[in-house]
């Protein structure tokens, strides 16, 4: 008759588990990384880091901005000991908030002074290079912008695609805005605009323009790589066009790595940045299937078509890419 | 005022319309923060012209397209001598069991031409036209033969009897089906974003994922919930205020049907078009890379991962509304009242906000009043609280008012007290209908995406998420199993809407 009952106890026993699971209630504190990095490369460092010190991490993941503005709105009262992006402005965001501890030298070192803060809040520690997409039955490399600023002209309306509500393209204006100031990007971004489709994801625009249906696409240099070491589905009709000579298009987004002053877990937080950072973490991030550069000069990235000395980017101090001024003048601009 | 409830109860459902009217507060809160300049300098911009113009013809198209379908569907099957009547029935609910978002992911995959707004509208319409056509299906069944023969005996045309007749009273369900196309259009995330159609709900997505929950993203929700009370009202005036009420239920049942003669060929090519495009594209596209795509190794760990996740998330989520719902329906049922219906009312708003907005609400709320809850499943289930509340009220209270009131005036007079008469007499009368309710929000609590994306834990997948989180990144393969799941996980409620639509006649 009183079936109610059991069945309340049922269900609350079976959503209370997991959560007392997540909270770590069941087995030792835990290691709490808000990652916005792509999770299939951190489920690969993370077991190496566990088996190795016997700490236990659990990855909660999202994306850049949506856990940079989650760990502002959470102040001290987060839960996080590490924070992992994908590129560099939502790290400058946490640093503005003053959310990150200081990293010691012996982390810091380890990686070359352009790929991180001046502040030493935090680090760089894998790095993805801008590249042109384009489909090769349609356009000749030869045929292709020396500059990535030329993509505004009306020469190439519309063939061009890309992704501006990403953190990626975001970071990308970031360094133009940088490198050549309000007024050009502005001008920039309208051309493109006027020129380009729209599409929401670099994965998006990789397929569209091995499809056909844009002739260039402005993407990471890893989307199209994983997807050819993958078999090429989206990228066997398409190549990669690197810019050179410190043009804004040679553009190199650092993806940072921090620890949290509220972290309560500082001692392993900084373990796992040392992890990340130091030899073997870059050598499982090199042999994965990330394909992203590894900043740690000790480790080459092999698999790919231009090795990281090769790459001619501009110099952009991190610390300068300024996400809120970015996201302002793409409002404006009629992007978001 | 309340008809002598008792004033414990009466909190309960006060607490319970103020959680409804969470997110409707919200908005107008917000809104109210923002300085004006600041809100027309947002919204008076070409960008969001754009979305507005996006959203409103894929409105006006979505909704007229699925009309006419449903309508035309419905009127097939009731109506004429089409062969297979029960077989096309079941075929028109079916695209229900598809959720759009994996519909427009079954197109896109298939073709890059869906990426259009003919194909955005073609796409939608394939999805939601079940909704007009399932209480018109019903409405008609319903419907006295009698007066159609009356018109048809006048010398009404078969097409004059269908618009002059037969139309005009089933007008208030093919009304009320269009006015839930219409809201599910404003409120359509996944399958939009795929088809690469940007609209305001998937332009607030993308606010939150560049500014989170920032003024802006408020702003565009403060113009689709605009839009939601828009259509309400045009919903209400169009219905009107004509009688239809009759003297005695007059007899259903069997109508007259139209010969369809040498139409019936092209009209049941016409119905297995619609099946095809419907049901077979999507479906088949699912197959096709569950059995070829790369990435379509089929991690069976994460697969079980999130089925056990979706499945305690469904129970849950319906456990909780149907929990909430219980005390809201007592309060109307058995307490009349002008206090108790407004409360009933209240839980009524929520069926016209999209879940973007609840989901917004529910982030900004939680992180300001209750930042100890932020990040949990409680603000999760609260959140399908609210959107599923106006189901689950709609089919508790259809079971309370089955219960005679003379069967608790026994218990009472027997000596039993009130709390002991629901415990004892009422709901073990009720369970029936409560596991229903349960059920019906449960299955939709498990394809529910646009919400879940908000306010799930991080590190909590759901099947819908982990589709979401494959299909947008072109991962067609990995992206399948789950989109299998999930059709899977749908068939029951359609199959339970298909059924009930059809007995409603008797």
């Amino acid at each position: 008759m009183n079936l109610a009952r059991p069945l309340a106890v049922a269900t609350s026993l079976g959503l209370i588990a997991p959560m007392l699971t997540a909270c770590g209630l069941f087995g030792g504190p835990k290691l709490v990384i808000y990652n916005a990095q792509h999770e299939q490369l951190l489920e690969e460092i993370v077991p190496a880091f566990e088996d190795e010190t016997g700490i236990e991490v659990e990855l909660r993941n999202g994306k850049d901005l949506e856990l940079s503005n989650q760990l502002v709105q959470e102040g001290d009262a987060s839960d996080a000991d590490v924070f992992l992006t994908e590129n560099s402005p939502a790290m400058s965001q946490v640093e503005a908030e003053g959310l990150f501890e200081e990293l010691p030298s012996d982390i810091l070192e380890v990686i070359p002074e352009m790929f991180r803060p001046e502040s030493g809040l935090w680090t760089g520690f894998v790095a993805r290079s801008t590249v042109l997409v384009y489909n090769t039955d349609k356009i000749e490399e030869s045929e292709l912008p020396d500059s990535i600023m030329d993509l505004a002209d009306p020469e190439w309306a519309g063939r061009l695609s890309f992704s501006p509500t990403g953190a990626d393209f975001q970071a990308i204006v970031a360094a133009v805005l940088e490198l050549e100031g309000e007024e050009a990007t502005r001008a920039w971004l309208e051309g493109i605009k006027e020129n380009g489709t729209v599409y929401d994801g670099n994965n998006v625009v990789l397929e569209n323009v091995d499809s056909g249906e844009s002739e260039v696409g402005i993407v990471y240099h890893y989307y199209w790589e994983r997807d050819r070491a993958e078999g090429g589905d989206v990228s066997d009709s398409s190549a990669q066009h690197y810019f050179t000579d410190q043009d804004p298009g040679a553009f190199v987004s650092v993806s940072g790595a921090g620890v949290l002053e509220s972290s309560d877990m500082k001692d392993e937080a900084e373990q796992f940045l040392e992890f990340l950072v130091g030899e073997e973490g870059q050598q499982i991030i090199a042999d994965s299937y990330a394909l992203e550069y590894p900043l740690n000069p000790a480790v080459e990235l092999d698999q790919v078509t231009q090795p990281f000395s090769a790459l001619q980017p501009p110099a952009v101090n991190v610390s300068d890419l300024d996400s809120e001024a970015v996201v302002d003048l793409m409002t404006e601009v009629g992007f978001l | 005022m309340a008809g002598g409830a008792s004033p414990v109860l009466l909190l309960v459902g006060l607490a319970v319309a103020g959680l409804a009217l969470v997110p409707l507060g919200y908005v107008i809160a917000t809104t109210a923060e923002l300085g004006r300049q600041e809100a027309v300098d947002f919204l008076w911009r070409p960008r969001i012209g754009e979305l507005l113009w996006n959203t409103v013809r894929l409105l006006v198209a979505g909704v007229a397209a699925s009309t006419v379908l449903g309508v035309a569907g419905a009127w097939i099957v009731e109506r004429t001598d089409v062969p297979g009547r029960g077989w096309w029935h079941g075929v028109l609910c079916a695209p229900l069991a598809v959720p759009a978002f994996v519909n427009g992911y079954g197109w896109v995959s298939t073709t890059h031409a869906v990426q259009s707004f003919p194909g955005a509208v073609m796409v939608v319409t394939l999805s939601y036209y079940p909704l007009v056509y399932l209480p018109t299906v019903a409405a008609l069944r319903r419907l006295d033969p009698g007066v159609e023969e009356v018109a048809t005996s006048l010398g009404r045309s078969g097409w004059g009897v269908f618009t002059r007749v037969t139309l005009p009273a089933v007008s208030p369900a093919v009304l009320g089906g269009a006015l839930l196309v219409g809201l599910h259009l404003l409120a359509e995330y996944g399958a939009l974003q795929l088809l690469n159609y940007p609209t305001l709900t998937t332009a607030i997505l993308q606010q939150y994922a560049t500014v989170f929950n920032g003024p802006e993203a408020t702003l565009l929700a403060l113009v689709l919930v605009t839009f939601c009370l828009l259509l309400l009202g045009i919903e209400l005036l169009l219905r009107g205020r004509r009688r239809r009420a009759r003297v005695g239920s007059g007899a259903s049942g069997h109508p007259l049907r139209i010969q369809l003669g040498r139409l019936k060929l092209p009209v049941l090519a016409a119905l297995t078009g619609v099946a095809l495009w419907a049901l077979a594209v999507p479906l088949g596209a699912l197959v096709r890379w569950l059995l070829r795509g790369t990435s379509a190794t089929v991690d069976v760990g994460e697969l079980s991962a999130a089925t056990a996740t979706t499945l305690g998330l469904a129970l849950a989520g319906g456990v909780t509304a149907t929990v909430i719902a219980v005390p809201v329906v007592w309060l109307a049922v058995r307490h009349r009242g002008l206090l108790t219906t407004a409360i009933e009312r209240s839980v009524y708003t929520a069926s016209a906000m999209p879940g973007i907005v609840i989901a917004l609400a529910l982030v900004t709320v939680s992180i300001r009043v209750v930042p100890t809850l932020y990040q949990t499943v409680v603000v999760l289930l609260l959140g399908y609280a609210i959107l599923f509340l106006p189901r689950a009220v709609v089919s508790v209270r259809s079971t309370f008012e089955l219960v005679p009131p003379g069967l608790e005036d026994v218990a009472r007079n027997l000596g039993c007290t009130g709390p002991a008469v629901a415990r004892r007499v009422t709901l073990p009368l009720v369970l029936p209908g409560l596991t229903a309710a349960t059920a019906l929000v449960g299955l939709a609590v498990a394809t529910e995406l646009t919400a879940t994306l908000l306010l799930a834990p991080l590190g909590t997948n759901t099947l819908a998420t982990q589709f979401w989180s494959d299909a947008s990144a072109i991962a067609y393969g990995a992206a399948a199993p789950y989109g299998l799941a999930l059709v899977v996980l749908s068939i029951p409620s359609t199959w339970l809407l298909g059924s009930l639509s059809l007995r409603s006649g008797t």
